[in-house]
């Protein structure tokens, strides 16, 4: 009898290790379901992934157009996410007093390797203000605010503010000419607050007798810098807002904002 | 060369620049169906590139745009003109579609697609695209570190960072609390405030300029004229002293500028009725005080009953009188502007004795 031989069907090394590898008690812990080829899979996939389940399952084929999304909003998020981890990074180098901050840059500068945390952090946050307002600037030209997401509108703005203030905080940090000098003109305005400010207007007229209530050293910029000059105090409380108060609440009002995305209908298209 | 260049920085004045940016908006919103072609675009977006090859061969030039911190500026003109020309782009199509009987374009696309591969590929890519922009940009632009903090020794000039230099340029024409701190305020509340006051049910979800006409007016002359061209004057073209340079103009920091503003109250009493300033302030700024007084509260409800009165019929008198008030604040800053170029007028309303001063 002449053999008879059975061809099989070739499957590659990489197909082969693909298949064992979804196969073994580990990947099926974590995966609860197949490779979303098809449809039942899909859905799960969005479903069992936390990460994942910020999105819906489906949405309308406009709200995945470049052209309609600009996907603006996605890269704010990503740009936050790339300076959560290099802001931790350069924690671990940086000292915010007066002695150690500026030394500090400068030997991230010349004593790390092909460094470019502190490039990645500073360029990152330019383009994450940038990207913001293309992102509100594309909610407002397609009328995206409008009924129903009239308060994710202004979620998103209390976080434009925030993102403003992130940046300006971390202005300050490297303790250079060009970060205490642009953080005294930004926060010399506060001396003009009306009522609160001792040079605004209506400061004058809260006082006891002849003791003014509002002077340089109680007023609105006091609290701000923790002193009448962008000083020590300044330098640990810009310190402390950058690093965990404002990312505390921006995280939060995320939270919010993409919560409200899905809660509010999903991605906007016309009615 | 140096003729266009002569040329340019003469155009770059505040007083030319500011006007001729208003008229461009204007022409854009006019002629939106030329604008909107793609020929135009590629022609606008060219316009640019030339422009910044051209200033780049400029010493005084190259100097501003390459100051690390001033490169992110440079990448938002390109994608601030790009995104407004792609927004109208998009509304100008949505426009005839609908002239044509058709519905937007977006609801065309109503049909759902599944996130898992479409969206989350799309996302990947522009994670990965957006990585690679970081990172190059990272490895070729070191991050700025100047000599250390120095309290005795302030630059000249001293500027905010880049985002708020809007608002240190509006420190020309009002004073802090004015520019600093009530503007500001309002520029916040004013932007959340949009989705409650602006009440026309239309353009939900899709780009449209037609069926929106005066929200998107207003809101590009806000954010295009007023907020950006602002920081793009506060950056470029203030020297020391805040005084005015154009695009290639060496900064000398002798540059003299007469500084001769004079306030309403002077004006008044002294030019007009020939007396000196009376001593108390009431009397002394009371025409100011009026003026004032009838922009915030008087003009709104004339507006009500003449050219406005089909936004206030519409609107309902409180949201009517929100809008309007917004309104007239962000008006406020050019009209200070086109007062300060034409009449010299430094404040309307200055009582120093309280640091009020409009």
């Amino acid at each position: 009898m002449a053999d008879t031989k059975t061809v099989e069907p070739e499957i590659g090394f990489a197909e082969r290790s693909w298949n064992w590898l979804t196969e073994t008690q580990l990947w099926k812990s974590i995966f609860r379901h197949g490779r979303p080829t098809n449809d039942r899979n899909r859905v799960l996939v969005m479903l069992t992934n936390v990460f994942l389940h910020l999105h819906p399952v489906r949405l309308r084929k406009s709200g995945v157009r470049l052209r309609y999304t600009w996907c603006m909003g996605g890269l704010s998020f990503f740009l936050f996410l790339v300076l959560t981890f290099t802001g931790l990074l350069l924690m671990f180098y940086y000292r915010p007093t007066l002695e150690y901050a500026y030394a500090d840059i400068v030997g991230l500068r010349e004593h790390v390797p092909l460094g470019i945390m502190r490039e990645m952090h500073r360029w990152g946050a330019h383009a994450m203000v940038i990207t913001v307002w293309l992102h509100m600037f594309r909610v407002f030209m397609t009328g995206s605010y409008k009924p129903p997401r009239e308060f994710n509108w202004t979620v998103g703005v209390i976080m434009l503010v925030l993102t403003l203030l992130l940046s300006f905080t971390g202005y300050l940090l490297p303790w250079d000419q060009l970060a205490i000098w642009a953080i005294t003109v930004g926060s010399n305005m506060a001396r003009a607050t009306p009522f609160l400010g001792h040079e605004g207007p209506g400061a004058a007229l809260l006082r006891l007798g002849d003791v003014p209530l509002i002077h340089a050293a109680d007023d609105a910029r006091f609290a701000l810098l923790g002193g009448t000059f962008v000083g020590e105090g300044a330098l640990l409380r810009f310190y402390v807002l950058h690093c965990v108060g404002l990312p505390l609440v921006i995280g939060v009002l995320m939270a919010v904002h993409f919560w409200r995305v899905r809660k509010d209908g999903g991605i906007s298209g016309p009615l | 060369m140096s003729f266009i260049k002569t040329f340019i920085n003469f155009f770059a004045d505040p007083r030319l620049f500011f006007p001729m940016a208003v008229a461009a908006l204007g022409l854009l919103i006019w002629k939106r169906r030329a604008v909107a072609t793609t020929r135009f675009g590629w022609g606008l977006m060219g316009f640019l590139t030339l422009f910044f090859l051209f200033g780049a061969t400029d010493a005084n030039f190259r100097l501003i745009i390459t100051k690390p911190d001033n490169v992110p500026i440079v990448g938002l003109m390109f994608l601030l003109v790009f995104f407004t020309w792609y927004a109208l782009h998009h509304a100008v199509m949505n426009d005839e579609r609908r002239a044509q009987g058709k519905p937007p374009l977006e609801k065309d696309e109503e049909d759902r697609v599944w996130v898992w591969p479409d969206l989350v590929y799309t996302e990947l890519i522009s994670l990965i695209l957006c990585s690679v922009v970081l990172i190059v940009w990272s490895i070729f632009l070191k991050a700025p570190l100047e000599q250390p903090a120095n309290r005795s020794l302030t630059p000249n000039p001293s500027k905010a960072p880049w985002y708020f230099l809007g608002l240190q340029e509006m420190l020309v024409y009002f004073d802090p609390w004015l520019a600093g701190v009530v503007l500001p305020s309002l520029i916040i509340v004013g932007l959340m405030a949009i989705p409650y006051i602006d009440t026309n049910p239309k353009g939900n979800g899709y780009f449209t300029f037609s069926e929106r006409k005066a929200e998107i007016t207003i809101f590009l002359f806000g954010f295009a004229v007023l907020w950006s061209s602002l920081i793009v004057l506060g950056t470029f073209l203030r020297g020391p002293n805040w005084t005015f340079f154009g695009p290639f103009e060496y900064w000398d920091i002798h540059k003299l500028v007469p500084l001769t503003n004079v306030n309403l109250s002077e004006y008044i009493w002294v030019r007009a009725f020939q007396s000196g300033l009376p001593k108390n302030w009431l009397v002394r700024e009371s025409f100011g005080i009026v003026l004032v007084l009838a922009y915030v509260f008087v003009l709104p409800g004339l507006l009500a009953r003449t050219w406005l009165k089909v936004y206030y019929e519409k609107m309902g008198p409180p949201r009517y009188y929100v809008a309007v008030f917004l309104f007239l604040m962000m008006l406020s800053l050019p009209v200070k502007m086109l007062l300060r170029w034409i009449f010299n007028l430094k404040y309307i309303v200055a009582i120093g004795e309280f640091f009020f001063n409009v």
